[in-house]
Parts: structure tokens; sequence; C-alpha cells
């Protein structure tokens, strides 16, 4: 079989044009692109289910074969409504996020950015153990299993 | 045997609670615990020393050979008299030793109980995966009894030290398990010891589970974990630390020997670990201060001895190796449990401190002295009766590595009788120039148990013969050496070179005692080169420091990232693949129909305005041409129910979007400008669209198959009984599909409103009253009518209420310049008709185009105008059923419609249908999985009502509560809501 070119094309115009803004920091742009890309697989799907046929529905003397594929088509009409109530659950996010700190932007995690804080602490208390934090994770339990092993072997 | 297990697991969940009531007398109670155990063990002695093996088996995952199988043979059935003997007296040792205000005493009791019971399991298991379940449960419970003392760093840092030492080497010997098992073709471990396996897979194996054991019994470079362990109470340690878990790896090493220790580099690397070890851990063991670790070096002296034997593989060795094992359980948890005492009554373990506790106590000092009698080896001690064993079985096996091990162990024995030495001396000699030490009355009782172990040690020396035939079962299961007599266990036989060798060790030893101060000097000088401690802590910070660096550099916490990350392997791997592999395909069709063309042409150009657009409802309106152009396509492609939905829903999804954004500001992307790394975008992008067009292209261009959508309509229509083949395909061919969904559609729907309502999903708000009954029923009937004058102004003492035709329930809770008529009007006449038509479409979906999606959303779309017309109250008046009501009974509808065919004997969303005439309808069908759409349709209509309901009323009323200059919408007085009489 062999695709329908300007399907094919249309698809990938609304696949880039749909990563582009789901790579955005608004998050507005990133529900958009989220639907553009939605669409896009559905076209993915449809062209998947091959070209131009009757509507699937038995009766009147239309055969099969003329049929347009109905399993794509089951695939989009359940995509089509998930999609639906995923992008009111994002909107709900926007709105959430507004009405919290006014901001329609994805933050950064600063949990995930202190990772590398944290560890560049550890090492700078290892460096100088006079000014121990108390509270660095294990470290600690860490630091008094060495001293045991220590007093043992080296005594 | 299983029973003696199932005791074990009651009573260490019962012994918290236990404790609560008994205080510290519950271990008292718990020592019958151990007690049933060895009950059991006892039964079967004259069994198990006849050389039969008793087994108990109970089917456990029988699909891949699991078994709870358990079994007692003589090296079994010993370890389990020392596990549970030993483990009984440290209870009773227990109740004395801890002070009633000892906090966790119910955490340690039921511990201790788990661990005993744990290690019992470990040695009388023959299924090797339930040993190492056993094996990881010592573990795991020796973790929560070295960490007893939890507010203590050191105590902490110990026991996190031993459980991750001994889990790695529990975690290399399952891989060995598992190949000798899959090698073996049994997991049984007496299976595959009467019948090893040979070649490199076993060799492999074999040496993985050495790994395991050498850890777990705290071989070099494993050792260090067990002084440290020293942090634990002391009955811990004289448990965990000398007769049980550290046993458990040369048990392992004793349970594999008769199979496997002629493969090669066995023997060489148990005896040259093992004398390492002993020589190591006497080294060190000489010059320690602290009487504990003394101990603790002591034994980790005597496990790497006991390896070297154990580990020998011939008919002496191992009775020798059997006997002194028992020995050392004796004779080292007796000089644990004594410095425990020495600890409670000086307060201090240090034996530069201690001086005349001897004179003080002087029945501790005896129990003391009788226990080290056996472990330097004097006679009448058993451990003479062992060591003269061990030597002599090293002596006659005429081989090099005999010889090397036999210097070795007799060096470590010089140690062994210093160390040794030196402990009696420090615990319990007047030292000149120490000052008396102070020493607090003794608890009565506490003396017990030491005194059994250590007496034990001399009797079973004094019956030797008679232990020595007891333990020949397991050694029997070695080959006799060729033109020898078995060696027997006795005190006295005769001037052999053994007797000579122990002699030697003696006075060396007590040289080394009496110059005591020179050795210690001469050790100052001799390096360290062994330090493992420092290698696990360069091992752990090593892991630490990779695992911060992988996640800082990975986790950056921003989603463009991270989406950016996943797409760019997409596109790398999936367009890589699709270029260089594929035959492209040949033929092409540009389009289907011109139509076609148009269609594509603005919708491409309406994505990328949208990606330009600098305003919200600009880029929203841009997005829905898109959404309204897939519904032209799918109309045109052939496909009505789509084209159907799609429109439905891209008009709701537009609503939704204005619902939102009307709080938003006009502009997108102030704050970060849509420029930012554009160029790195829009190429990502670019790349993401051409792969998946190849994707598309190569897919279709690679089928050579049938679709097996050409047998669904046939299908559908005698199996499902409809026309419509996509409705059928989702209520039914493929109804656990949509079941999903649903689902899906459910958590998106009340996920919306908890964003949006926070702290309670019931729709509380105040709905226009309603009169029930029958007199309500006749109001009903009458027009709805609302007060004439405008909202806000209050009726005059001579004016007369004038009243006006209401067309909607709510409408004058709207603010007067919200009200438009003409919607109001609209809505009247148009609301019932369009559900009247959204029944319609549920119920001929199965034949035509709809369904309970379509169905759904046009109701929705009817709620759509109730709430725009008329507001918050409105929409409350239209559906007085709560949302989440709306779901759940859908949800039921739809599990019942797979659920009921169940009881029929059918399988579940299985379908039927009935049909009959009806004089004024004709001929009419049911099909059961209406049943299911229905359950769809009222999902649907719950999704748009929660989506209403928070993003249009609840956003208006927290616009309102945040802004009291809004036109806001409120309810009228009661006064207002007279209906006309």
């Amino acid at each position: 079989m062999s695709a329908t070119l300007i399907l094919v094309i249309l698809m990938a115009i609304m696949y880039a044009s749909g990563v582009y803004l789901m790579l955005e920091r608004s998050m507005t742009r990133v529900v958009l692109g989220f639907l553009l890309v939605g669409n896009a697989t559905n076209i993915l799907i449809l062209v998947m289910g091959g070209r131009r046929g009757l509507a699937p529905i038995v009766g009147d003397g239309s055969s099969v074969d003329e049929f347009n594929d109905p399993l794509p088509q089951a695939f989009i009409l359940t995509a089509i409504v998930i999609t639906f109530g995923v992008s009111a659950f994002l909107l709900a996010l926007i709105y959430r996020s507004w009405r919290l700190s006014q901001a329609d932007e994805l933050q950064d995690d600063p949990e995930d950015l202190a990772i590398a804080e944290r560890d560049a602490a550890v090492e700078e208390e290892l460096r100088h153990p006079d000014a121990r934090d108390t509270e660095v994770d294990h470290l600690d339990e860490l630091l008094a299993a060495r001293e045991l092993g220590d007093k043992g072997e080296q005594e | 045997m299983l029973t003696a297990l199932i005791v074990f697991v009651v009573a260490s969940i019962l012994a918290p609670v236990l404790t609560g009531w008994l205080g510290t007398r519950v271990f008292y109670l718990l020592t019958l615990v151990p007690v049933v155990g060895m009950v059991e063990s006892i039964r079967r002695a004259s069994a198990v020393l006849d050389g039969i093996t008793v087994r108990e088996s109970y089917s456990w995952i029988p699909q891949i050979g699991l078994a709870l199988g358990v079994r007692l043979d003589v090296l079994s059935w010993v370890m389990s008299l020392i596990v549970l003997g030993v483990g009984a007296l440290v209870l009773v040792y227990c109740a004395r030793y801890f002070p009633a205000t000892e906090p966790a005493l119910g955490r340690f009791a039921g511990t201790f109980i788990a661990f005993a019971g744990a290690m019992y399991g470990l040695v009388v298991a023959d299924d090797i995966f339930l040993l190492f379940i056993f094996w990881e449960a010592t573990t795991v419970f020796s973790y929560l009894l070295i960490g007893h003392y939890t507010d203590r760093k050191a105590s902490r840092g110990a026991a996190l030290q031993a459980l991750l030492v001994t889990t790695a080497g529990g975690l290399t010997m399952l891989v060995g398990l598992v190949l000798i098992a899959v090698d073996a073709g049994t997991p049984s471990l007496t299976g595959i010891v009467r019948d090893p396996p040979g070649g490199a897979l076993a060799s492999t194996a074999i040496f993985l589970i050495l790994v395991g054991a050498l850890s777990k019994s705290a071989l070099v470079p494993f050792h260090f974990w067990l002084p440290a362990a020293m942090a634990a109470p002391t009955p811990v340690s004289a448990y965990l630390h000398a007769a049980a878990m550290v046993k458990a790896g040369v048990f392992l090493v004793a349970a594999l020997a008769p199979g496997f220790a002629d493969i090669p580099g066995w023997r060489e690397t148990l005896v040259f670990v093992g004398v390492f070890t002993m020589l190591v851990g006497g080294w060190r063991a000489i010059k320690q201060q602290d009487l504990k670790l003394l101990l603790a070096y002591g034994t980790v002296s005597q496990l790497g001895f006991l390896t070297v034997i154990v580990g020998f593989g011939t008919r002496d060795a191992a009775l020798a190796g059997l006997s002194l094992i028992i020995a050392h359980a004796l004779f080292k948890s007796a000089l644990f449990l004594v410095v425990g005492v020495i600890d409670h009554r000086a307060g201090t373990r240090d034996l530069r401190k201690l001086s005349g506790f001897g004179k003080r106590s002087p029945a501790l000092a005896v129990i003391a002295t009788v226990a080290v009698i056996s472990m330097v080896g004097l006679p009448p001690a058993f451990g003479f009766v062992a060591k003269e064993a061990v030597f002599t079985a090293f002596l006659d096996s005429g081989t090099a590595v005999g010889l090397v091990a036999l210097v070795g162990v007799a060096v470590g024995s010089v140690f062994t009788v210093a160390y040794s030495a030196r402990f009696l001396w420090g615990a319990f000699a007047s030292k000149p120039d120490t000052p008396q030490t102070e020493v607090a009355d003794e608890r009565p009782g506490i003396l017990t148990s030491p005194g059994i172990l250590a007496g034990g040690g001399l009797a079973l020396g004094l019956v030797a013969p008679l232990v020595g035939d007891a333990l020949s079962g397991y050694s029997h299961g070695f080959p006799s050496a060729a033109g020898q007599e078995d060696y027997h266990l006795a005190l006295w036989h005769g001037l052999e070179p053994a007797l000579v060798i122990s002699v030697a060790t003696m006075v060396l030893g007590i040289a080394m005692f009496l110059l005591r101060d020179r050795v210690l000097r001469a050790q100052s000088l001799v390096p360290s080169w062994v330090n493992a401690a420092n290698g696990y802590w360069k091992a752990m910070r090593f892991i630490d420091r990779t695992a911060a660096r992988v996640t800082a550099r990975t986790q950056r916490g921003s989603l463009s990232f991270y989406l950016g990350v996943i797409l760019l392997v997409m596109v790398l791997a999936v367009g890589a693949t699709l270029t260089l592999d594929q035959p492209w395909p040949t033929e092409f069709i540009w389009w289907d129909f011109s139509g076609q063309i148009a269609i594509a042409v603005i919708m491409a150009v309406a994505a990328i305005a949208a990606v330009r657009a600098s305003k919200r409802f600009t880029a929203v309106v841009l997005v829905g041409v898109t959404g309204y152009g897939m519904a032209a396509l799918f109309a045109l492609q052939g496909a009505p129910d789509l084209a159907f939905t799609q429109v439905l829903v891209e008009t709701v999804t537009l609503v939704a979007f204005v619902l939102v954004l009307r709080r938003l500001p006009q502009r997108i992307g102030v704050a970060h400008p849509s420029h930012a790394r554009g160029w790195l975008r829009a190429t990502l992008a670019i790349g993401v669209g051409v792969t998946m067009a190849l994707v598309a292209v190569l897919a279709l261009g690679s089928r050579i198959a049938d679709p097996i959508s050409l047998d669904l309509a046939s299908i559908a229509y005698e199996g499902g009984h409809g026309a419509n083949v996509v409705n059928v395909t989702l209520v039914d061919i493929r109804g656990w599909d949509t079941m999903g969904e649903l689902s899906v559609i459910i958590v998106a729907a009340t996920g919306v409103a908890s964003l949006i309502f926070l702290d309670r999903r019931i729709d509380d708000q105040p709905r226009p009253a309603r009169v029930s009954g029958r007199k309500g029923f006749l109001l009903r009937q009458r027009p709805v009518t609302e007060p004439a004058r405008p909202r806000g102004h209050e009726l005059g003492d001579d004016e007369e209420e004038e009243t006006r035709l209401a067309w909607l329930l709510a409408g004058r809770t709207l603010a007067p310049e919200n009200r438009s008529i003409l919607l109001e009007v609209t809505v009247r006449l148009l609301f019932h008709s369009i559900i009247v038509v959204s029944l319609f479409v549920l119920f001929s979906g199965h034949n035509a185009p709809g369904g309970g999606f379509a169905g759904g959303l046009v109701a929705g779309m009817a709620l759509v105008a109730r709430y725009l017309a008329g507001g918050r109250y409105e929409l409350g008046a239209a559906v007085t059923i709560d949302a989440g009501k709306l779901l759940g009974s859908g949800l039921v509808l739809a599990v019942g419609a797979a659920l009921v065919p169940l009881f029929f004997g059918a399988d579940a969303l299985t379908s039927t249908w009935f049909e009959a005439e009806l004089w004024a309808l004709g001929h009419v069908e049911f099909v059961t999985s209406t049943v299911f759409d229905a359950g769809v349709y009222l999902i649907i209509i719950g999704l748009m009502l929660d989506v209403l309901r928070s993003l249009g009323g609840e956003v208006d009323r927290q616009q309102e509560e945040d802004d009291p200059d809004t036109p806001n919408e409120r309810m009228p007085k009661p006064a207002d809501e007279k209906v006309n009489p």
C-alpha cells in the first residue's frame, strides 16, 4: 500500500508545529502543542487505514472492500475523547498554576537542581570535617563506620 | 521443623506485645521458642545419628520447582542445636542483662526471636533458594539488632556497613545458587552435593557462592564489618557474632565441601584466605585495648581457622572442623557474655582501666578461665580435642596445601594463646600501676548462661569419643584417606606430633604475652597493609558521588529538557534505523481527491500560524481550525463517526479553553519569549516531523498482508448485531479498550474537579429550590416567573410585585449586564430537543453513525448552552445530580455489562440481543452492548459536567471572590423565588 503524500506532509507539519510548541515554557503553548501533536497522530492512524472509502456501515449493498478501514477509526475515536479529557486536565493545571503564582510557565524543579549542589556540599564537608553538617543523608553513618573500622585496623 | 519455624514467626510477632506486659521477664517466656526447636532436633537425634536424613517438604511454587523443603542431617542437626541452644541461653541472659527501663525492648525481643528463627531456617533449609531467603533474612534482622541503639551514630553506621557488605556477598551468592541449581537440575542442597555437577560452569557457581559465604563469615577482605558490629548490645554480639550469623558462611562451606572440595582452586583458595584471616585477626586482636573488640578480632581469627579446616575436605578434617565449630560456639559466646557482665559492673571494657576485677568477682573469673582454656586448646576442654584433630588432619594429609595450612594455623594458634592470655590478664588481674576498679553489685542469675556455655565446652571434652562418634555421620560423607585409619576424637592420643605442636604454640604464645610491651612496640612499626574498611568507604563514596553526578547531569528539573532528550533519541534511533534499513516504496499517491489539498493547506497554515501567534485566543482559535479541519478530513475519508465526534469535541475544547484563558493575560510568553533557543527547538521539531513522515510512508509501504479489519464487518454484524462497525468495535469487539479509556476519563474528570475545587469534590453549591411531591409536580406544570423589577431594587411599601415569564430557572441570578434574553430564549427552546437528540444518537449508534461518545457529547453541548445562558446556578438547576455520581453510575453500567455475561458462562463483555414485534413500534431489537454504550454516555456527560462546574462555575465564583467589582451571580433571596400561584 502507499500513503497519501499530502496527508503525510500535513501530518509532518502538524507534528513539527506541535513539538515546537511543546518545547516552550508557556504552559498554554505546551497544551496547544499537545493538541496539535494529538491531531497529527490521528492523521497518522488515519493514513494507516489506507485510502478514502465508504463509511463502514453494513447494509445498502456496500461491500467490505469499499470500506475505509474501521479499526483505525475505532482507535481514533478513542484518541479524540481521551485527548479532550487530558487537555481539560491540563487546562485545570494551567488555571491552578495561574491562581497560585500568577505564572503560566513551567518552572524548573528546584529539588532536581539541588542534587548537584548537595553533592558539592558533601565534598566540601569531607575536605573540612570540622565544619560538618550533621544531616547529610547517610554520610554520617558511613563516617562512623569508617571510624570504627579504622579504630581496629590502625591502632 | 516447619512447625518450629511457624512458632518462631508467631512468637516474633507477639513478642513486642508481650514485652509491654511482662517487661524483661518476657525473655524467660521467649526462651521456650528455641526450646521447641531443640526438642524437635533431640527427638530426631537417634534417626539422624544413624545416618538417616529427616526431611519435610511443603509445596510452594511448583511451577518453578520451589518448595519449602527442610531436612536434618548430622551437619544441620549439630548446627540447629548450636543455634537454638546458644539462642536459648542468650535469651535467659537478656532477661538479666537489660534494665527494665531499656528503650525499644519490645522491638529488640521480636527481632531477636525472628533472627533466631531465620538462622534455624538457614541451617535446616534444603532448597537452596529457601536457604537464600533465610540467609538474607538473617542479614536484615542483624541490621536491626546491630543498630539497636538507634540514637547512636556509630551503631547505625555499623549496622549499615554489616548490611551492605553481607548483602553484596549475598547477591553474588544468589547468582551462584541459580547457576548451580540450573546446572545440577535440582534446587535441593543435599541433591546437589550428592551428585555434584562438574565443569567450568559449576566451578564458577561455587566460587560465587563462596563469595557470599566468606562475606557472611567476615573473612578478609570482608572482615571489617565484624569489629564494627560490636556497637551492638552484648547479647547480640554473643549470639550473632560468635555462634550464629558468622557461622552461616562456615556452615555453607561445610555443607558444600563433600561435593565440591576437589574442584580446582577450592582448597587453595580457602586455605589461603582462611590462614590469612586467622593471622590478620590474631595479630590485631593482640593489640586491642577494648575487651569486646579483642574478642571480635579473635572471632575473625577463629573464623579463618574454621574456614581452613572445614573447607579442607578430607574425612579427618571434616571431623575436626565440625568439632571446632561446636567448641568455638561454646567458648566464644561464653566470653562475650562475660564481657557484658564486666561492662555492666565496672562501667568499662578498657583493659587499661580494669584492675582487680577477678578478686571482686571470682565466679566470673572462673567461668572466663574455663572458656579461655577451651579457646587456647588446653586439656581437658573440647577446644583442645578439636585443635589436636585439626593438627593431625593437616599432618596426615601429606600435601603441600596441608603443610601451608598446618604452619598457618600453628602460627595463628600462637597469636590465639597470646590474646587469650591478654584477655584474662586484662579483665581480671590486679595491675600494680592501675587503681582498683569500682565494681557494682552483680545481678543475681546473670552468670547462669555463661557458666553453662563454658562448662559445656569442658564437659564435651570429657566425653570426646562419644561426640566423635556422633559427628562421624558428617565426616563419612568424605572419602577416607588411603591406607589410614579414621581419626577418633579423644583427650589422649599419646605423644603425637600434634601434641608437640600444641605445646610449642602454648609456650610461644605465653612468651608473646609476657613480652607484650615489646610485641606492641614491634607491631606499631609494621604498617597495616590491609585496610579494607577504607576500601569500603571509598567504594561507598564513589557510588554516592557517581549517583549524585549522574542525577545532576540527567535530571535537570526542566520539562523541556526531558522532552527534548526523549524526542532527540526518538529522531536519532527511529530516524536512523528507517533511513538505513528500509527499501523505499516506489509508488506514491499525491492526493485522493482535490478537496484534500484545500483542507490540508488550511490546516497547515493554521498550525504554523498557531506557533507564531502571540495572543492566547488567536493561538487557540488557530489550533481549533486544525481540529475542524480534521473533522472535514474524517468526513471525506469515509469516517462519519469520527467527523461527528471531532466536531463536538473541538467545540467543547474551545469552550473549555475560553473558560480558562479568560483569567490569563492576553499575550503569551512574555516572561520567556518564544525565540529563546528557537533554532534548536525548530530543528528538533522538524526532525520529529520528518521522522514521523518516514514512519508513515515506510510503515504503509511495507504492508503486504490484508488488513485484519476485512473480517471486522462480518464479526460486527453477525456477532455484535450492529451495522456500524466502528461503534460495535468500541462497545463489543474491543470493549476492553473502551473500558480502559473510560477509566482514564473518570480520572481526568476527577482530576479537573479536584484541581479547581481543592478541598472537596461534591457539588454543594446552592440550587434554586424545588418543591417535591404531588404539589411539586403540579407546580412544575405551571410557567416559571420572576419579578419584573431590576435586581437589587427593593420593593417599596406601596409597590405591587409584578412578575413576568422567566425563560430560564436561574436567569435572574445573573448580573443584569451579563444576561442575554436572546440566548435565554434559544436555550429554553432547544435544550430539551438537544437532550432527546442525544438519546437518539446514543441508541441509533449501533447501526448508524453515533453512539455513547457522540450522544454524551451532544448532551454535554446542551449543558454548555445552559451554563452559557444562565450561569452556574442554571447549570445546577439543569443537572441536579452530582457529577461524581454520574461518572460512578456510568462505570457501574459499563462494568455490569462486562461482568453479567460471566454469570451465564460466557466471556466478559459478550453481547447478545433480543428482538420482538411490538404492535405500535413494529420490529424492535435490543442489543445488550447498548447498556455498555449507555455507561459511556453517562461518563461523558459526567466529564462535561465536571469541566463546566470546575472551569466554568467555580472559576466564576473564585473570580468574584478575588475581584468584588466583577458582575456577580447570586441566589435570589427567598422572597424573590416565589412561584406564581
